[in-house]
């Protein structure tokens, strides 16, 4: 005989605020050293900035006390980690940039604009989506939503390209990702979708060489979405994005429908697809030169593996411990303070700090996978364990082509990455996250009320 | 600012991102939540307490001592045991040894018991000149030995009926 009893879980909110106060004196003690390292600390400023943080921290804190009770106490002080160091790396290289170059930036301020607006983002998702339940009756609407904000850089007018890459559109006169925003909704999609069709998809077909396949009214309109929105990434020059689009669909294929053969068929098509463009685009053929042969002086004067191996030698001279914040030359690789950022990281805090920002995301994923886990409701689970599975692919997908592990492809690192759209919408996934994981650590009971 | 303090103050950053990350592992390890399947005696003394971590560590110490729930013992006859023949923990034996054995609700004792009728620690079986003796610790409803109170220490002899609350012990070979 065996009963199934039910954990009585620790809301964690008091937990919540202990690592607040952690992330609070990292946040505010990265600034202070770049700040000095620049000649430019004033303790006037480091207390407002300092105040302000806190106000933030303990705004969140409090809305999640009344609104989420139960919530991850982890998510947030980690996300708030992440994001603050990111502002004072990006500030460091405005300094950088203005110090060695003469080139008047004002990264960090935008920056900071954006983590608040995205924090504030997150806040409403919290209070609007009591339920994220509701999301599944906008599945359809959420798929049709998600092409159209990949189709608008393509409208005449609208769309803006940046460096030779069409994913831009110019709003207000800010230039806007829309292709972040629409993971979201994409995800949303392919959890919908596949909650009310996993059966037919597991289990109805013909068999082919010992796998089974499902039946093509099944599969077709996940089909027709994953089409369209891959073409039109691949048609825009957007690498990264469309890696990252096929990884999250594959892998909540995968979690929908547990079929092994799902991962393999879509890895070797991958694998095709990968060859495929290096051998017809030049611009990938390019990518894949520069990675495998990055140190060839040829290539490095070329400017084809440049910023590449720019980043290698700063992450080498960082070393075990780094040469401290802002005391390194970040600006020397281009980009430094958004595709690169993990490289002046890596300069500046060292493997050792590199380390724990890793560790951090790390924390992030396999908490959001927990919640999935936890969570009752079949399209809760997807969307949980997609929004993960899209985290961690795009740290990897962003490391990995910064430590020359993958061919290097433009994608914002998350909350650590100058990008104003970015910022927003990996906020508002560590609302839903938040969300989700308040309906999840409740007990049936309380859930029920 | 000198340049150790500065030095101090690099390393304490990297100290400190450090901490946010173990403190995070830390809280993790004790977030439990979901649910667990257990064998059946544990599960129920699972439900009486609120916080699942007190039971976390008070399961192993029960397993310490020997006590099989739900299992009739299988070892040697010459070898005496208490069995419990009646209330919620009926069919598990408790091999007797040179220690002592307290009984009661609390999660000290060697034998848990749960029942409203019993006391935290409600009484010791303990040996004594080569045999066992069964003795009362103040308990509120009491202790019989076949029907008869024990005040003070009494013999505790083979095929006698110890009860407590709505939980019956017998004494085996």
């Amino acid at each position: 005989m065996a009963t199934v009893s039910e954990l009585q879980v620790r809301t964690g909110r008091r937990a919540e605020i202990a690592l607040l106060g952690v992330s609070w004196a990292i946040i505010v003690l990265a600034r202070a050293l770049v700040d000095y390292h620049a000649d430019f600390l004033e303790l006037r400023t480091l207390g407002i900035y300092a105040a302000a943080a806190a106000a933030l921290m303990l705004g969140c804190h409090l809305l999640l006390r009344r609104y989420a009770p139960s919530a991850d106490p982890v998510l947030l002080p980690a996300v708030l980690a992440i994001n603050g160091v990111g502002l004072a790396m990006i500030r460091r290289i405005d300094f950088g940039y203005a110090q060695y170059r003469g080139r008047e930036t004002a990264f960090g301020d935008t920056q900071i604009g954006w983590t608040v607006a995205g924090v504030l983002l997150a806040m409403a998702v919290i209070f609007v989506i009591r339920d994220h339940r509701l999301l599944r009756r906008f599945t359809y609407t959420a798929g049709v939503v998600g092409l159209a904000l990949y189709l608008l850089p393509l409208v005449p007018g609208l769309g803006v390209t940046i460096n030779g890459a069409r994913i831009w559109i110019d709003l207000f006169g800010r230039s806007l990702q829309p292709g972040e925003f629409a993971k979201i909704a994409m995800v949303v999609f392919f959890a919908g979708y596949l909650v009310t069709n996993r059966d037919t998809l597991a289990l109805a077909g013909p068999t082919f060489l010992g796998l089974r396949f499902p039946r093509p009214r099944d599969m077709g309109p996940l089909l027709l979405v994953w089409a369209a929105a891959l073409l039109l990434m691949v048609y825009q020059r957007d690498l990264g994005a469309s890696l990252l689009f096929f990884g999250i669909f594959l892998g909540m294929l995968y979690v929908a429908t547990q079929r092994i053969s799902w991962v393999v068929t879509g890895v070797a098509l991958f694998g095709a697809g990968a060859v495929l463009a290096g051998t017809i685009f030049p611009h990938v053929r390019a990518r894949y030169d520069a990675w495998l042969n990055a140190l060839d002086p040829d290539l490095y004067s070329a400017g084809t593996s440049e910023q590449l191996v720019r980043g290698l030698f700063g992450m080498a001279s960082g070393g075990l411990f780094g040469t401290g914040l802002g005391e390194g030359r970040p600006d020397l690789v281009p980009y430094a303070e958004s595709d690169f950022i993990i490289a002046s990281i890596g300069e500046e805090m060292g493997l050792t700090g590199l380390m724990a920002i890793l560790a951090l995301y790390l924390i992030l994923v396999q908490r959001a996978f927990r919640t999935s886990i936890g969570v009752r409701d079949g399209f809760g689970k997807l969307v949980a364990g997609g929004l993960g599975f899209a985290l961690a692919l795009q740290v990897f997908i962003v490391v990995g082509g910064v430590t020359r592990v993958i061919p290097l492809t433009g994608l914002t690192t998350p909350w650590l990455a100058y990008g104003g759209s970015s910022m927003l919408a990996n906020w508002i996934i560590v609302g839903l996250l938040l969300r989700i994981s308040d309906q999840a650590r409740r007990t049936t009971a309380e859930v029920a009320e | 600012m000198s340049e150790l303090s500065i030095t101090l103050l690099r390393f304490g950053f990297l100290i400190l991102l450090w901490a946010l990350v173990l403190a995070a592992i830390g809280v993790l390890r004790a977030d439990l939540y979901g649910t667990r399947v257990t064998s059946r005696g544990r599960g129920r003394a699972a439900r009486r307490r609120d916080d699942a971590r007190a039971d976390k560590v008070a399961a192993p110490a029960r397993s310490n001592t020997g006590v099989r729930t739900g299992s009739i013992s299988t070892r040697d006859d010459a070898v005496a045991h208490l069995a419990v023949t009646a209330g919620t923990l009926k069919g598990t034996t408790i091999p007797l040894g040179s220690a002592p054995i307290l009984i009661g609700r609390s999660p000290t004792c060697t034998l848990v018991i749960d029942d409203d009728y019993c006391s935290a620690r409600h009484c010791r079986v303990f040996p004594e000149a080569g045999g066992w003796l069964v003795e009362d610790l103040g308990s509120t409803n009491g202790t019989f030995l076949d029907n008869q109170r024990v005040d003070d220490p009494m013999p505790f002899k083979r095929g006698d009926k110890l009860r407590l609350g709505s939980t019956t012990l017998e004494l085996r070979s």
